[in-house]
């Protein structure tokens, strides 16, 4: 049977994390097929269509489905799963996590949540207690509804395909609840704990205006500013900054940590970013023993220096 | 200001072996005695048993006259003691193993059982609320509240939401709360913050040798199956310590696999480049202690300071209006290194006396001398006395002839040796400047049978909410850096078992002493041995602290 | 209008969780537990809006084990009026926790259901969701504002990117994210009074709901420890890696 993956996008292109779910469904295997569901959307459904591995797109397209109200889209999804899906993967978005197990209750089965791997086509690997734990499930249920967390899974390439597109659905809306307004911050820093990118710094950072060497390269990468408790504790910058155990949990693409030790309090906080790059001139420092790149130098030198080659 | 209130006949500060089993004593006796009796004890942990940290093993004495059925009734109490082994370590290789003869009957553990005090706690709660006793945790008792005459009133609990400046947060302030009581018993365990305070005002200490403590640092580790024999008791002696810097070890089998391993070091040390924490780390990697950590993992790390001056040290016990029990006052008996059994024993006596007196009409406000009086006379006493020489034997003498003193004493004498031995030097006065003490060198962590204090602190489940005043408080805040810097390379550094406290060096080459309270894990170390006593421990805001399971 | 607020009992926070030896769950014996933190957010602002005037009664519901009035009285000490406990010493899944959740809809009335995002053990984040699909009323996830006015809740949802407000018909699901509020304390005459507000206790098999699930965990693992990656030499060699070989900027 076929897997179903919800496509995630604003009408006008298709969201990355998109390509992370149709890699997991990819791995669950099967026909991959996705549902584009807004307003206006063709532009993402041709998108959808390119992307490799998929075998048809399906697009309804109405009023009733431009912000993705879950009363309006899970009846939608959940037609479309009776028909014939094994399989309704979501990416593990804000998004996702709305509709999603709305579908999963109407069909009456239980969503499995933000999934890292795929063991089989009805066994997965999630992260409980914060990621303090993989717990690995099995569904036994006739339609296995999915979040898919994208740092689990490798994207897909977004070009080589060419499926067919179909339009499905009729208008659909529940009449139960209604979009006023969204206030994206474009310009602005992302918030830290949905930011693909996040750059922290620490007490190597000797005071707090030097945070502004953070804050250019987070400029350049549109990445948020974090940092660790003792750079709170030594009062460079607010709490609401800390990324920890007692701070926020991250789980960026990319986690840059600068002049941060890395104390196991730190790291119980961004362990789960997808790829960490450690700057620190102690190179007996316990960050790069978690780092994927680790940079042994000043960091007033290598900063500004990152700033300006990332043009 | 003027504080809600709330009135009882008892007030107990701390939910341990002590403040819980005075607890339901109270209520035994009043029914006894056909009395209603309102009994209140607040906590300062999240829950009862999260700031508890013990060995343990542990002498049912007290525990079978307080709950004589506590096996039906499903005390904790699973393994009981097989075997004892005592080694002296001579070197990070070498040791020999005491034969048994030649062991103070004091350290023979027959009868007793391997416990987590914790746990034996979270069931004297119940066995407390079954009786109807309130316990409130995560409220802590700020301060006592004493009137124009000196006598003790009750507690005020602490205000919740006040920032680091100390102003009320909006939205969240919630002022603390006067307990009123007829008698108040405080049970904060050793080197209690408003025990210390009572002590000074109302000069319990006048007639006691000067308190002596350690500090206990525990872990709690889940070992290879093959390696593990429940109800095995190891102590240690000797290395990584010595005479001048003294201590002991132990490691003791609970069930499931578990181990709990720790050091206690004397705070009478004197070199002040010692580390307890890392004198921990390093001890157990010694072959004795290794053989069965090795493969094992690490579950929790706590450490809290042990009162062990004895009967010699011991306080007056009451003041008007209340009395001290258990570690707050000093009942733990450094001969068989357990206060448990002994911290009830005194809670329950002073219970006793508390419904003697109601029942005999008196108002509270006054002192409990009948539980002086009950306290000379019981078994605890005969305990302390006999122990009284054991620990300033040690520190007078060194391990080996104070050890033979005590051989002689316990197991000759009975403990009652017709001299006593006084030690009157403060523990926070033994340090020597660093200048003329040897630097040690601690060899580093292995990640494997040894770890850095913050991945430490980290298994002790601590928090703080990070906008409060800070909790530890120094009295001259220069002193850090103008006279324990230059003179004793500021031993809060490393006698603090949670990194709380930090010379940084800045930017401009400035020094600065960190305070991190986040990280207090109440051990109380710093008040007890900061060498100009600038130092004082406050308690948080209340849930504040480590969250101990099963230790 | 009533408010319900649902409430879970889990590992408290500040607990560091360790896997069990035989991989069949985590080790909660003698672990403390608490008011799933999103949860205590939820009973705050049903208490603010009864304290505004719009609500007019907070009721208070847990589904689990015994141990779960400890919560439902610190909720009713935060200022619920009354609790309801639906007893059960199963681990139950997300979906048999809404359908219970959905029987005592039912019975309560309520105009607004307030839950937490997720609960801090399972990270399911979904029993809010459901219960919305099983009542047909409309959801407001991740709130972190809302308002009441004209039938209808406006509710401000934190979003990737930025924030989103929905306008849904009452009655309504609303789920809190962190940044809804910041929850009293409770204080210690409140705790006392609690212990006096009324706490009933229902079954499963009272509700009439079978909890059976769909899902079952084969076993609960250590997450795997990170490996050190390669030392770069350079800052151009770093932005070269991130670029080509990582792929993450």
């Amino acid at each position: 049977m076929a897997i179903l993956v919800i496509a995630e996008h604003n009408n006008a292109a298709l969201a990355a994390a998109t390509l992370n779910t149709v890699a997991a469904a990819a791995q669950i295997g099967g026909d991959v097929h996705v549902l584009v569901a807004g307003s206006g959307c063709a532009a993402v459904a041709e998108a959808a269509a390119k992307v490799a591995g998929v075998a048809k797109v399906l697009v309804a397209d109405n009023a009733a489905f431009a912000h993705q109200l879950p009363e309006n889209l899970a009846p939608l999804i959940v037609e479309l799963a009776r028909n014939g899906y094994s399989h309704v993967l979501a990416p593990a978005t804000t998004n996702g996590k709305n509709y999603l197990p709305r579908v999963a209750a109407l069909l009456d089965v239980e969503q499995i949540s933000e999934i890292v791997k795929v063991v089989s086509a009805d066994t997965f690997q999630r992260p409980i207690y914060a990621g303090n734990a993989i717990a690995t499930v099995q569904s036994s249920a006739a339609v296995k509804v999915i979040t898919v967390r994208s740092t689990g899974f490798d994207p897909v390439a977004a070009e080589g395909g060419s499926a067919a597109i179909e339009a499905v659905g009729a208008a659909c809306d529940a009449g139960v609840s209604s979009f006023v307004g969204e206030e994206l911050a474009k310009s602005e820093r992302p918030e830290l704990t949905a930011a693909k990118v996040v750059i922290s710094g620490g007490r190597g950072m000797q005071n707090g205006d030097n945070f502004a060497l953070l804050y250019a390269v987070a400029d350049k990468l549109g990445a948020a500013v974090g940092a660790s408790r003792a750079a709170v504790d030594a009062g460079f910058v607010p709490n609401d900054l800390q990324v920890g155990q007692t701070g926020k949990i991250v789980a960026p693409q990319l986690y840059i940590a600068v002049g941060i030790s890395g104390a196991i309090q730190h790291l119980a906080g961004m362990k789960d970013s997808k790829v960490i790059v450690a700057i620190n001139k102690d190179e007996e420092a316990p960050i790069f023993q978690v780092a994927d790149y680790g940079l042994v130098a000043d960091l007033f030198e290598a900063v500004p220096e990152l700033t300006a080659q990332l043009g | 200001m003027q504080r809600e209130y709330m009135e009882f006949d008892v007030v107990i500060v701390g939910a341990g072996p002590a403040g819980l089993s005075a607890a339901c004593r109270l209520k035994q006796k009043a029914v006894e005695a056909g009395q209603e009796l309102s009994v209140c004890v607040v906590e300062k942990g999240s829950e009862v048993g999260a700031h508890i940290l013990s060995g343990a093993v542990f002498e049912p004495r007290a525990l079978n006259e307080l709950f004589p059925d506590w096996q039906a009734l499903g005390a904790p109490l699973n393994t009981p003691v097989k075997r004892d082994d005592i080694y002296l370590l001579k070197s990070d290789a070498a040791a020999t193993k005491i034969p048994d003869f030649a062991v103070p009957k004091t350290m023979h553990n027959e009868g007793n059982y391997i416990i987590s005090l914790g746990n034996l706690c979270r069931w004297l709660a119940q066995q407390a609320e079954n009786l109807g006793v309130e316990i409130y945790p995560g409220f802590a008792a700020q301060q006592a509240l004493i009137d124009e005459q000196g006598v003790v009133r009750g507690i005020v609990t602490g205000d919740l939401g006040v920032d680091h400046e100390g102003k009320p947060k909006d939205g969240l302030y919630t002022p603390g709360m006067e307990l009123r009581a007829k008698y108040t018993l405080f049970a904060e365990g050793c080197r209690g913050h408003i025990g210390k305070q009572l002590i000074k005002q109302y000069r319990l200490d006048a007639n006691a040798d000067a308190q002596h403590y350690g500090i206990g640092i525990k872990e709690l580790w889940e070992i290879d199956p093959a390696r593990h024999e429940q109800g095995l008791v190891v102590h240690t002696a000797g290395w990584p310590l010595n005479d001048e810097n003294p201590g002991g070890s132990f490691l003791y089998h609970l069930e499931n696999n578990q181990v709990v391993v720790g050091l206690i070091v004397d705070l009478s040390y004197s070199n002040p480049h010692l580390s307890p924490f890392d004198e921990f780390q390093r001890y157990k990697h010694h072959p004795v202690i290794r053989q069965y950590l090795e493969g094992g993992k690490r579950i929790s790390y706590g450490a809290r300071a042990i009162c062990k001056g004895g009967l010699n040290s011991l306080p007056k016990m009451v003041f008007p209006g209340g009395a001290l029990i258990g570690c707050d006052a000093g009942t733990l008996n450094f001969a068989k290194i357990k206060g448990s059994h002994t911290a009830m024993k005194s809670g329950m006596l002073a219970a006793e006396a508390i419904v003697e007196a109601l029942a005999v009409g008196r108002e509270g406000g006054d002192e409990l001398h009948n539980y002086v009086k009950a306290f000379e006379d019981s078994w605890l006493y005969d305990e302390l006395y006999r122990s009284r020489n054991f620990g300033a034997a040690m520190h007078k003498f060194g391990a080996i002839l104070g050890g033979a003193f005590n051989f002689v004493d316990q197991n000759l004498f009975g403990g009652k040796i017709p001299l006593t031995l006084h030690d009157n030097k403060p523990d926070h006065a033994c340090l020597k400047p660093a200048a003329q003490s040897p630097k040690i060198d601690y060899p580093k962590p292995d990640g494997k049978l040894s770890f850095d204090k913050l991945s430490s602190v980290f298994l002790s489940n601590t928090n703080h909410e990070e906008d409060q005043p800070c909790h530890l408080q120094l009295i001259d805040p220069n002193i850090p850096l103008a006279r324990n810097l230059p003179l004793y390379d500021e031993p809060a550094q490393r006698y603090c078992p949670a990194g709380v406290y930090e010379i940084v060096t800045q930017e401009s080459g400035e020094k600065k002493f960190q305070i991190n309270a986040q990280n207090c894990v109440h051990c109380k170390t710093c008040d007890i041995k900061d060498p100009a006593q600038n130092i004082t421990w406050m308690t948080p805001e209340g849930t504040g602290g480590p969250t101990y399971p099963n230790m | 209008m009533k408010v319900l607020v649902a409430v879970k009992r889990v590992v408290d926070y500040n607990v560091k969780v360790r896997v069990k030896a035989d991989n069949s769950g985590v080790d909660l014996a003698n672990v403390k537990m608490a008011m799933n933190p999103f949860c205590e957010i939820a009973v705050e602002e049903a208490v603010r809006l009864k304290e505004k005037g719009i609500a007019s009664e907070v009721v208070v519901v847990s589904v689990g084990a015994n141990a779960a009035q400890e919560q439902l009285r610190t909720a009713l000490a935060l200022g619920a009026d009354r609790a309801v406990l639906v007893e059960s010493n199963d681990e139950l899944g997300s979906l048999a926790i809404a359908k219970l959740l959905k029987a005592v809809v039912d019975k309560e009335q309520p105009q607004l259901v307030i839950t937490g995002k997720q609960a801090i053990d399972s990270d399911n984040n979904q029993t809010g969701q459901m219960l919305a699909a099983l009542t047909g009323f409309a959801q407001g996830t991740f709130a972190s504002k809302i308002e009441i006015a004209d039938g209808k809740a406006n509710v401000t949802r934190e979003i990737d990117g930025g924030l989103q407000t929905v306008a849904l018909k009452l009655p309504a699901i609303v789920t809190t994210d962190l940044r809804l509020n910041e929850p009293r304390y409770a204080s210690l005459p409140n705790i006392m009074k609690a212990k006096k507000k009324p706490l009933d206790v229902l079954t499963p098999e009272a509700l009439g709901v079978s909890t059976a699930s769909t899902v079952k965990t084969l076993k609960v693992e250590a997450p795997a420890t990170r490996q050190a990656g390669i030392k770069v030499k350079s800052v151009a060699e770093l932005v070269e890696k991130l670029k080509n070989e990582a792929k993450v900027i």
